[in-house]
């Protein structure tokens, strides 16, 4: 017999597994929850990105040290054209903090114990931000009871301006905490702001309730007014075009005129025997009062009776706007005079009879 | 017919659901809104009728609100001034004789006889639906028909019969100034041969006869027999007094015989429906004669509306499916005869039309693209009298007495912006601005 020697068993016995079912291999990928990146991660990613940047400005001929963000998006398009029609997808080089989403780092530390007192409420940053603000408010109320004490309390103090500011919308505020709130949570917010805002004394906390409103633009600034033209009569006249759908036009809008309309040379009538056509180019002139007032000449081809009509009453609109006030051109904005209408054909796709509709549908 | 009603829906669908395949029923979805389409329109012109009912004959309503009760007054004072004062877009003239510039822009009224006689079958239908609808038949002064009418106030009627074309745009007044003339002409005392629609004999042709006469020609009986009747309504007292010249002899059976008064010629065309077309042959060549006469005692009009239909085209088919020529139908042949100036001592008035006119573009409304070369050739010399559309004191005219018969219901109508909406619409069009105000 032969004898076997057997050394000291080590600790760990190597096992081997002899026949394996891939249930139990398959990654369970909807527990998984969304892809992790480690703060590691996101460092390393960074670093390529600073050593990418100074290589493609190298690449482009251009100084490194003055490469910024729109350089770089020149130099991407340039090397890498793309025919795509979402922009979205076209291929893209930025900073590693707009590529990847914010994750909040791991809350708890090797012991187990998690960081922030508020953790296991299951939203820390949204209460703890509910708690800041409670905050101020108290703060507010102990200056306010100190001036009572000294006297000198008075209700007519100057307000936090707010202008032309809004509330952050509930996306925004999530950006911000990094999390996920319900409406329910950002109404709360909400009026609890406001309700500081209330207080006569809040103008001591401007600053921390203007981190929490963005500036509205006013639209109408972004309008462009075509340039009024004289001729040599010195009567003021501006051409503008415009678009739908299909169809292009110019229309020329004369001043000190008669009413007198006349579309590539023909009548109004004889070319919109329509109502509605008509209708429509009266439209904007009907709304500003202007009717008997300009007269219009009138180009335009393409598409159909309806969407010329659409082309010329925006090009009339954007004619007009020379010679109105702001408030005006305001109003004729929110009439919706103003807005290109970006509806277009849909296309048709295969599988269906048409963009929408599928074929009949047979049982067998 | 009764409304349709959710079970429609649902019967509809359980139908769909039983039959195999996608069939399409569109045309009874469609022919669901026409009726619904033609019902909605039937209500709005009631509600209109019944608010004109109201207002114009000032019958008490059920229940007045103050509203209504300021109308009335307001109504019943301008009724009193109306008799006192005429109002500035009416005029007093009914005699067309005495229009003169200063009428312009003004409406006269027809008298209610003359409508029935003289207009069986001569005014615009839409014309014909505004004169039931207002009780009366108010026709507008312009200046074309003034410069026809003045022109036959001065013609020499030994000289060959002048021809007047009046031409212009679509819907600019053409027909209504021709009606105008030829009530000129009536009052007066002329014969009036008055053809409605030149372009209703050339298409939608129901009876087609070899004629009797020429085997190359073709016989339009109803056509022929119904225009006949009008004309016997229009000029009731001329028919005893002219007598035919020469022997006809329609059958083997019939004949008229010479110095027979025209009536009989008229009765002949009229109660033997299958010789109609040769007997409106004959009663124009009789008048041809007759007027030319010093000793005739009447002159004659032709008045013609659409006269571009007589060179044309026709839609008419053959029995091989050939299209028929115009002047191979007798009415057609007989009326070119009738547009030519070989004959004195009347006038010939016509109109182009584009409207009714087959396979011109619409585009299309001077003489020379209309007429063609033939029909130019033919039709010239003619003194071309153009009508445009109204001006702005007759606009003004126009809207004013929308306005006196209560017309315009919408509250905008009424106001200053309203009107300028109105003039960028219509581009004061008359017809067009017929058509809008009654949507109004």
């Amino acid at each position: 017999m032969l004898l076997i020697h057997t050394s000291s068993r080590p600790p760990q016995v190597q096992t081997r597994q002899i026949c394996v079912s891939s249930v139990l291999h398959r990654k369970n990928l909807a527990a998984a929850g969304p892809e992790k990146f480690t703060t590691e991660f996101i460092q390393k990613q960074v670093e390529e990105f600073n050593i990418g940047k100074r290589h493609l400005a190298n690449m482009m001929g251009e100084d490194p040290e003055t490469f910024t963000q729109e350089d770089i998006d020149r130099s991407i398009a340039y090397l890498f054209p793309s025919g795509l029609f979402q922009k979205k997808a076209r291929p893209v080089m930025k900073h590693p903090d707009e590529i990847f989403p914010k994750q909040r780092a791991i809350q708890w530390g090797p012991d187990g114990r998690p960081f922030h007192f508020l953790f296991y409420t299951g939203k820390q940053s949204y209460y703890s931000l509910m708690h800041d603000t409670y905050d101020k408010v108290l703060n507010i109320e102990m200056h306010q009871d100190r001036l009572r004490a000294k006297g000198l309390f008075s209700t007519d103090t100057k307000n936090i301006s707010l202008g032309s500011s809004r509330w952050l919308i509930k996306e925004e505020l999530e950006e911000i905490l990094v999390e996920t709130i319900s409406d329910h949570d950002y109404m709360r917010f909400i009026k609890l702001m406001e309700r500081m805002l209330s207080l006569p004394y809040s103008v001591i906390e401007e600053e921390f309730v203007l981190r929490f409103r963005r500036q509205l633009e006013v639209q109408s600034t972004k309008q462009v007014v075509p340039q009024l033209e004289r001729d040599e009569r010195g009567v003021a006249f501006s051409t503008t075009e415009g678009r739908r759908k299909t169809s292009n036009c110019s229309v020329v809008l004369r001043d000190c005129g008669s009413g007198h309309v006349s579309i590539n040379g023909q009548d109004l009538l004889l070319y919109f025997p329509v109502l509605q056509d008509r209708q429509q180019l009266m439209f904007p002139l009907q709304f500003v009062g202007m009717l008997g007032r300009f007269d219009l000449e009138c180009s335009v081809s393409g598409g159909g009776r309806s969407s010329q009509a659409g082309a010329l009453r925006l090009a009339i609109s954007r004619a007009l706007l020379g010679f109105l006030s702001e408030g005006e051109m305001e109003n004729m904005r929110q009439a919706g005079l103003l807005t290109p209408d970006p509806r277009v054909r849909e296309r048709k796709k295969p599988g269906q009879e048409g963009a929408r509709r599928k074929f009949t549908w047979k049982k067998r | 017919m009764r409304r349709a009603t959710s079970c429609d829906a649902a019967a509809a669908a359980a139908f769909f659901l039983i039959t195999p395949g996608g069939v399409n029923f569109r045309h009874n979805r469609n022919r669901r809104y026409a009726n619904r389409r033609r019902r909605k329109k039937m209500y709005l012109n009631w509600v209109k009728l019944w608010n004109l009912k109201t207002q114009v004959t000032n019958v008490r309503p059920l229940h007045v609100n103050g509203y209504q009760q300021q109308q009335q007054e307001a109504l019943a004072v301008e009724l009193e001034s109306s008799h006192e004062t005429l109002p500035i877009f009416r005029t007093q003239e009914s005699d067309p004789a005495r229009h003169l510039e200063k009428h312009i822009g003004q409406y006269y009224t027809l008298p209610p006889e003359h409508i029935r006689t003289l207009f069986p079958h001569g005014l615009p239908r839409r014309f014909q639906t505004q004169v039931k609808t207002f009780n009366e038949g108010c026709v507008m002064v312009r200046q074309p028909a003034l410069e026809v009418i003045s022109s036959l106030k001065k013609v020499d009627y030994s000289k060959p019969a002048p021809r007047f074309v009046l031409y212009g745009v679509k819907g600019s007044g053409k027909t209504m100034a021709l009606c105008h003339t030829a009530h000129f002409c009536s009052t007066q005392g002329w014969l009036v041969l008055h053809i409605p629609d030149a372009h209703k004999w050339v298409k939608n042709c129901k009876e087609l006869l070899q004629s009797s006469y020429n085997a190359s020609r073709f016989d339009q009986p109803l056509q022929a027999s119904t225009w006949l009747r009008n004309f016997r309504t229009t000029n009731e007292h001329f028919l005893s007094k002219i007598k035919t010249s020469q022997r006809y002899i329609w059958t083997k059976r019939e004949s008229t015989e010479e110095g027979k008064p025209l009536r009989e010629l008229v009765d002949q065309g009229i109660s033997r429906v299958k010789s109609s077309s040769d007997v409106v042959g004959a009663v124009m060549k009789e008048l041809r004669l007759r007027s030319g006469h010093p000793e005739a005692g009447f002159r004659l009009a032709v008045v013609v509306d659409g006269v571009n239909a007589l060179w044309g085209r026709s839609t008419i088919k053959k029995e091989d499916r050939s299209f028929v020529n115009p002047e191979e139908l007798t009415l057609v042949y007989n009326l070119r005869k009738m547009m030519r100036n070989d004959w004195c001592g009347g006038a010939i008035v016509t109109t182009l039309a584009q409207t009714g006119s087959l396979y011109s573009p619409k585009t299309a409304y001077l003489p020379q693209e209309l007429l063609g070369k033939e029909g130019f050739d033919n039709m010239d010399p003619f003194i071309p009298v153009s009508v445009s559309n109204y001006s702005e004191k007759e606009f003004e005219s126009c809207y004013l007495y929308y306005q006196d018969r209560h017309w315009l219901q919408h509250p905008q109508s009424k106001t200053e912006d309203g009107k300028k909406e109105l003039i960028f619409l219509s581009e004061r069009n008359p017809s067009i601005l017929e058509r809008l105000c009654a949507s109004l």
